[in-house]
């Protein structure tokens, strides 16, 4: 099985879409001869050409728009917001278009929005956001979030094979950084949580960048405690089955979001377990979150903010002493 | 790129060339079913059997008769509020279409959505969302994979005056025109947004920006069906020869309030007055009449399908509370828009 990084998995799947589907098209700023601002589709215009790998107007609204009407007629398309954030500009045609069209008019929209987010390297309010809740909010729209560069493949292919507008969640701070066996091939990922680490005294349960970082939080056993880290993979559809076994097992729990707290997938999930799940707590479900501000620039001010791992291990000390 | 104006003659003869006796006869039974079908909706609203509020095309008929009837069974429509007889023209039949009005489980949405917010899939159809105009953008990009597989067929779609004000205007112009794209915008300049009139809303005629994004801007008078028709073919042959895209200015009249409620006294009376005279209903029937069509008997035939599809809708049940949470997501396949009906003589061979 070849060990690729998350980046490359994200390229691999995309390419394994383009030759498999002649629907398939991609869509965004710069991905074509240049290639996209991270890469990704380096060298896709030389086998694909630049019909399918198309460079678009830089006009946000323009890509998820012109990629809804190109679905209804068929197509798949793949767009790329060159950073998550500007998917701000792209958000009534995503919400009020895509989200809404098959349940007023039973028409099927297979889009995959591709959005490179997180923080991390200084990208400042503007290129560092975890937009991934406002679209949680908006019925309609399934919205993943991988960890691993096997997930990362996998579910891009689930996403792209989906009927229905998927935000696919792909942090930047994982591109270069993570890296694992991948399966060759198409192979399609369900949306559904898995367990990253089996534990039974507290279970952390994370998405996206925060998975890798969970695990580092608690690699070295947490004073012998034993930790379970509950990778979500998917926050609509959210799985609910997955999540209460575990606070089942594991009957106390930390939430991380790398998001802002207010709404986060996060307060969802401790909505959850708050309605289900509260016979089994063993103490105050726990969230650690980025506080709800922007995303700041300089270094020390973004470590401030955005959640680590002394903080999460700060928070899991204190929960499994309760 | 020229802007150019039609001439006023094109609604006549040199319209007509291209309309047999029965295409101009359609033309008007689509205004005629269209307006018959408004009043009747209007009607029902006033007994309150229309939830929500109620809008109408009333004076507009011709811009969506003219233009919809100049599309073909591949063609794909996104269509505007008050352009009901590009519907009626797709094969969208009345009862369905009371049905969608007053909320009912036979509606095209099934209750889902209201008033004329609904599109036929089946027959080539999206629907219109609030947020004006975002169809341009989705019309678009169906032409850009109609123009991606090589094949002829273009979108077509409709937007108000005060949409051009938005910034979708902008995109989905800018994008039609940078991959020369066969789309077809119509833009219904009917005077008013809502209560805002068009001098607060630009500075410069908006068929004049066609150029600016480099291709083909008309103005057509928009009261007058034939004309409609006669600008939207050209536009769809230019489409179809990958001159790419056209923004056909319908020039027209709100001749009744934003919606129901909207009683329109920020509107001078004689402004009304003077646009009464040009009718389009009128100004079709007086055309067939000195051609010897029966219009009373035409007028009969259409109040009777009226007749027997509110009775059918109001017959039809109410949506089921247990289903509001259905749909949410596509389960099967995605299924592609399909064909719509195409009425035009030109299609079957007839007249092209």
């Amino acid at each position: 099985m070849p060990t690729l990084t998350y980046l490359q998995a994200i390229s691999a799947a995309l390419r394994d879409e383009l030759r498999a589907d002649p629907n398939v098209i991609l869509m965004g700023e710069d991905i074509g001869v240049f290639g996209g601002a991270f890469k990704v589709t380096d060298g896709f215009v030389d086998e694909f050409g630049t019909d399918r790998v198309m460079d678009t107007p830089l006009a946000e609204s323009g890509i998820i728009g012109t990629a809804i009407g190109a679905a209804v007629v068929g197509m798949r398309p793949v767009c790329e917001m060159q950073f998550s954030d500007f998917i701000s500009c792209g958000f009534d045609q995503l919400v009020n278009v895509a989200g809404k069209m098959h349940y007023r008019q039973g028409l099927a929209v297979p889009i995959t929005v591709r959005l490179p987010s997180g923080g991390g390297f200084s990208g400042g309010p503007f290129h560092s956001q975890n937009p991934e809740a406002w679209f949680m909010h908006s019925p309609g729209i399934k919205v993943v979030a991988p960890s691993t560069a096997a997930d990362a493949k996998g579910l891009l292919h689930a996403a792209i094979r989906d009927p229905n507008p998927v935000c696919y969640m792909e942090h930047k701070h994982l591109y270069r950084r993570v890296k694992d066996e991948v399966p060759s091939g198409v192979f399609e990922t369900p949306f559904s949580a898995r367990v990253a680490q089996p534990g039974s005294d507290l279970v952390v349960i994370a998405y996206g960048a925060m998975v890798p970082m969970a695990l580092e939080a608690v690699s070295d056993g947490l004073d012998g405690a034993s930790v379970e880290v509950l990778d979500l993979r998917s926050l609509v559809p959210l799985d609910e089955e997955a999540i209460l076994d575990s606070v089942e097992r594991c009957s106390k729990v930390v939430i991380v979001d790398e998001a802002n707290a207010t709404c986060a997938a996060g307060a969802q999930v401790a909505a959850l377990i708050a309605e289900k799940g509260f016979e089994s707590l063993d103490g105050p479900v726990v969230r650690v979150a980025a506080p709800d501000v922007p995303i700041p620039f300089s270094p020390p001010l973004e470590a401030a903010v955005l959640p680590g791992v002394d903080r999460l291990r700060e928070a899991c000390r204190e929960l499994l002493a309760y | 790129m020229a802007t150019h104006t039609a001439e006023p003659a094109a609604g006549g003869a040199a319209a007509a060339e291209h309309l047999t006796l029965e295409d101009r006869i359609w033309l008007l039974r689509a205004m005629l079913l269209m307006r018959g079908l408004e009043e009747r909706a209007m009607t029902l609203y006033r007994q309150g059997k229309v939830p929500g509020s109620f809008y109408d095309g009333y004076g507009q008929e011709a811009v969506s008769a003219g233009a919809a009837f100049a599309m073909g069974p591949q063609d794909r429509l996104c269509i505007l509020h008050r352009d009901l007889a590009a519907h009626l023209i797709r094969g969208v039949t009345p009862s369905r279409i009371l049905s969608q009005y007053m909320g009912r489980a036979a509606g095209i949405t099934g209750g889902r959505d209201g008033n004329v917010h609904f599109g036929d899939r089946k027959l080539g159809c999206v629907g219109m969302v609030s947020m004006l105009p975002d169809m341009m953008l989705v019309a678009t990009g169906m032409a850009m994979a109609f123009k991606l597989r090589g094949e002829r067929r273009c979108a077509m779609t409709w937007f108000g005056d005060g949409s051009t004000s938005r910034g979708d205007f902008h995109e989905a112009m800018n994008w039609a025109g940078v991959q020369k794209l066969p789309v077809i915008f119509v833009l219904e300049n009917n005077q008013y947004a809502y209560s805002t009139p068009v001098d607060k809303q630009y500075a410069v005629d908006p068929v004049e920006r066609a150029a600016a994004y480099g291709f083909v801007g008309v103005t057509v008078d928009g009261n007058d069906a034939e004309a409609m028709f006669e600008a939207a073919r050209g536009a769809r042959e230019r489409a179809l020869a990958g001159e790419g895209p056209t923004l056909i200015e319908a020039v027209t009249m709100r001749m009744h309030g934003h919606a129901a409620h909207d009683d329109m006294k920020y509107v001078p009376k004689e402004q009304v007055e003077e646009w009464r005279k040009r009718d389009p209903i009128e100004r079709q029937e007086n055309r067939l009449r000195v051609l010897g069509v029966d219009i009373d008997a035409l007028r009969a035939s259409i109040k009777a399908e009226i007749d027997a599809a509110a009775e059918e809708a109001l017959a039809g049940p109410m949506p089921d509370p247990a289903t509001a949470v259905d749909g949410v997501f596509c389960t099967g396949e995605a299924e592609p828009l399909g064909d719509g009906q195409a009425p035009w003589s030109g299609f079957s061979g007839g007249n092209a």
